[in-house]
């Protein structure tokens, strides 16, 4: 199904919003890529759902307020964006940065949504201080932060010399909102976790298995934190299955909202 | 023009291992840093201080962190001790990374002191800061810039407060009860120098009046300069040369040769300071986005800044030449009349500088080669920069038009 992307203001921030296709609405929050490479995703999504998939304050060619300075923030803006689309029972997905998003808004209220997918989720801390979770990728070279990334770097170049300046721009803003949202503490918010109880959704957690960066062991982590969750490697993907494994990744979020893949690995 | 002396305190000892790591700061461990050798250094860089005191040359001091090309690594430490074992010397902090120093108010009182121990010595440098040091202080590289002028109006306003305490809830910085003790020597607060590269920052800093310094730039100074004075007579102002400062390295000998074989070892200092793992060298947010889409567009490849010489030849700073830095402007070698010729002829291209700091000492120039260094310049250059003649302010008469509209 084909997707558009338009603009919307919504509780007074103009946000791009990628949208397409019919059915029982689904919201998709994006991670740090932004929307780079996720077209095929995007509208293998869209068969059998509404998808909404808008772009964070500061992320792509979205406004980005002085004062959005946290993913709280972030979390609000779209529980006004659910509430003003008058969402019901719909599904919410989130992929590495967006399902930190996902969850800071699932913490404060579930109205409006009837399931939710994390997608190699950052957000949580489950190690202890000298251990990291989450892999500083703002202390290696880009070529082995990608190692991590990606089950397959290649996946992740680009040709920036085809690419025009309000593409170049969106990579490079979204580096940018990426960075200032979590900076410090790194990817994660400390309190969340304490909070995971009030996420009474039916959730699947499902994770790139060739995740360098946040390794699977951390979404399974996070499955038993959660209240109804479970967990599901994408064998093939790194990172961002969303990128290397699009239409497995929506069939499974397809699937798993109709309730139809109840047998998922665990 | 005021003259003086700076040196970052290099660690040569551990720089076959910082080539060997391919970058000389955040990632080469501390176990290289022997703390016999490093006391030495230390040592040895405060005689050199104590005789630019008595030569007659002020005195300047950065920090770095994490690195073997620079041992200053708390700016405040340093300049304390300056501030009692100098009798004369104006001293200059440039400076304070103060969108890295997270607690702007201890800055201020450090500050404070400082220019209270030397009676009122204290020139008050800020900085943005390279982007490597953005990782060992774990700042937040987006919105630095908002961040440092934030910490800037906190810290003028915690020095130049005298009658009680005052309340801070900015974007970045809260505090209850700001009340310094002890206030500042100077009033209202220290003289205030702020580095930059380019035309807006220079328009910043003319708002503010302070003194806009320019570090090893060479001919990129001028632009900044220029948007200084420009900026400046919009608001009124005839910007003096005393608002200008610039930074380059300085090899003297009593022949040419052994001028520029000082300078050679001082040019140690730029060949290894830009050697810095490629995540370290541009954090995102660090630059603005355009910059960064033109950084995209140059495609992958060693993020190493470049140097322009005067007639636009760009030079690899890590590899390059004596004579290849005193095309680009970051050097002045030679004897010292050929030191002071290149100095006057730097001064017309950038418009008129009020101070030249010298870089004296750098890379692995050893204790007596300094000292004559020094001595050669505070004997043979330093009487001369008098003569100097400063070109005219092109925007004089728009200061002097737009002042005299104001008082109407």
């Amino acid at each position: 199904m084909a997707i558009a992307t338009g603009k919307r203001r919504v509780s007074g921030v103009e946000i791009e919003i990628r949208s397409g296709g019919e059915g029982r609405p689904l919201l998709f929050l994006h991670g740090g890529l932004g929307f780079l490479k996720h077209e095929t995703f995007l509208e293998a999504l869209a068969v059998g759902h509404r998808v909404i998939a808008p772009a964070h304050p500061g992320f792509e060619a979205s406004e980005w307020p002085r004062d959005f300075r946290s993913v709280a923030d972030i979390a609000y803006l779209y529980l006004d964006l659910a509430e003003t689309l008058k969402l019901e029972d719909a599904v919410l997905v989130g992929s590495s940065f967006g399902g930190w998003l996902a969850l800071e808004m699932l913490v404060r209220t579930t109205a409006g949504f009837g399931h939710t997918v994390l997608v190699n989720s950052l957000g949580v801390k489950f190690g202890d201080r000298g251990t990291r979770d989450i892999a500083d990728i703002h202390a290696m070279a880009k070529a082995d932060a990608d190692k991590l990334l990606f089950h397959d770097p290649a996946t992740a170049a680009f040709d920036a010399t085809r690419m025009s300046d309000a593409e170049l721009t969106a990579i490079a803003r979204n580096r940018e909102a990426l960075v200032f949202y979590g900076w410090k503490p790194y990817m994660h918010n400390p309190s969340l976790r304490r909070w995971l109880h009030r996420v009474e959704l039916p959730t699947l957690v499902a994770w790139g298995g060739a995740d360098g960066f946040v390794a699977p062991d951390y979404g399974r982590k996070l499955a038993q934190a959660l209240p109804d969750a479970r967990f599901t490697a994408i064998e093939g993907a790194g990172h961002y299955p969303a990128v290397e494994a699009p239409e497995e990744l929506a069939l499974l979020i397809r699937d798993f909202a109709a309730g139809r893949n109840a047998d998922a690995a665990a | 023009m005021q003259s003086w002396h700076f040196s970052e305190m290099a660690y040569p000892p551990a720089w076959d291992a910082g080539y060997e790591n391919g970058s000389f700061r955040v990632t080469l461990p501390n176990k290289l840093a022997e703390p016999d050798k490093v006391a030495d250094i230390y040592h040895r860089h405060f005689d050199e201080f104590q005789l630019c005191d008595e030569l007659g040359i002020n005195i300047m001091l950065n920090e770095h962190h994490s690195t073997a090309t620079c041992l200053n690594a708390a700016i405040p430490l340093t300049l304390a001790i300056l501030a009692r074992i100098t009798k004369n010397a104006r001293l200059l902090s440039l400076g304070t990374p103060i969108a890295n120093r997270l607690d702007p108010v201890r800055v201020a009182e450090e500050m404070a002191m400082v220019d209270v121990i030397s009676r009122g010595r204290l020139e008050m440098g800020l900085v943005k800061g390279a982007p490597y040091e953005i990782a060992p202080a774990n700042s937040n590289p987006a919105r630095m810039m908002d961040r440092f002028w934030e910490a800037h109006d906190l810290i003028l306003k915690a020095l130049s407060t005298q009658d009680g305490p005052f309340n801070w809830e900015g974007e970045y910085f809260h505090y209850r009860q700001v009340n310094i003790w002890p206030r500042p020597w100077q009033q209202p607060h220290p003289p205030v120098w702020i580095t930059g590269l380019s035309p807006h920052s220079g328009q910043m800093i003319a708002e503010r009046g302070h003194v806009a310094a320019a570090l090893l730039s060479g001919g990129i100074a001028a632009g900044m300069f220029d948007a200084y004075r420009k900026r400046a007579a919009e608001l009124g102002r005839a910007a003096t040369p005393d608002r200008f400062a610039y930074c380059a390295l300085v090899g003297l000998g009593h022949d040419e040769a052994e001028g520029r074989r000082r300078a050679d070892r001082i040019c140690g200092y730029v060949r290894t300071a830009p050697i810095v793992a490629e995540p370290f060298s541009n954090p995102p947010g660090y630059a603005p986005v355009p910059a960064n889409v033109a950084v995209l567009k140059a495609g992958p490849q060693k993020f190493v800044a470049r140097v322009q010489t005067h007639d636009g030849r760009t030079i690899d700073p890590t590899q390059a030449t004596v004579q290849e830095f005193i095309d680009a402007r970051t050097a002045f070698a030679g004897t010292p009349d050929q030191v002071f010729e290149q100095i006057k002829q730097f001064n017309r291209e950038v418009g008129g500088l009020g101070h030249l700091i010298i870089m004296g000492q750098g890379g692995t120039l050893g204790y007596e080669d300094t000292v004559d260094n020094l001595r050669l310049f505070a004997e043979e250059v330093m009487p001369r920069l008098g003569e100097i003649e400063m070109p005219e302010n092109p925007y004089g008469e728009m200061a002097e038009r737009v002042a005299a509209n104001a008082a109407e």
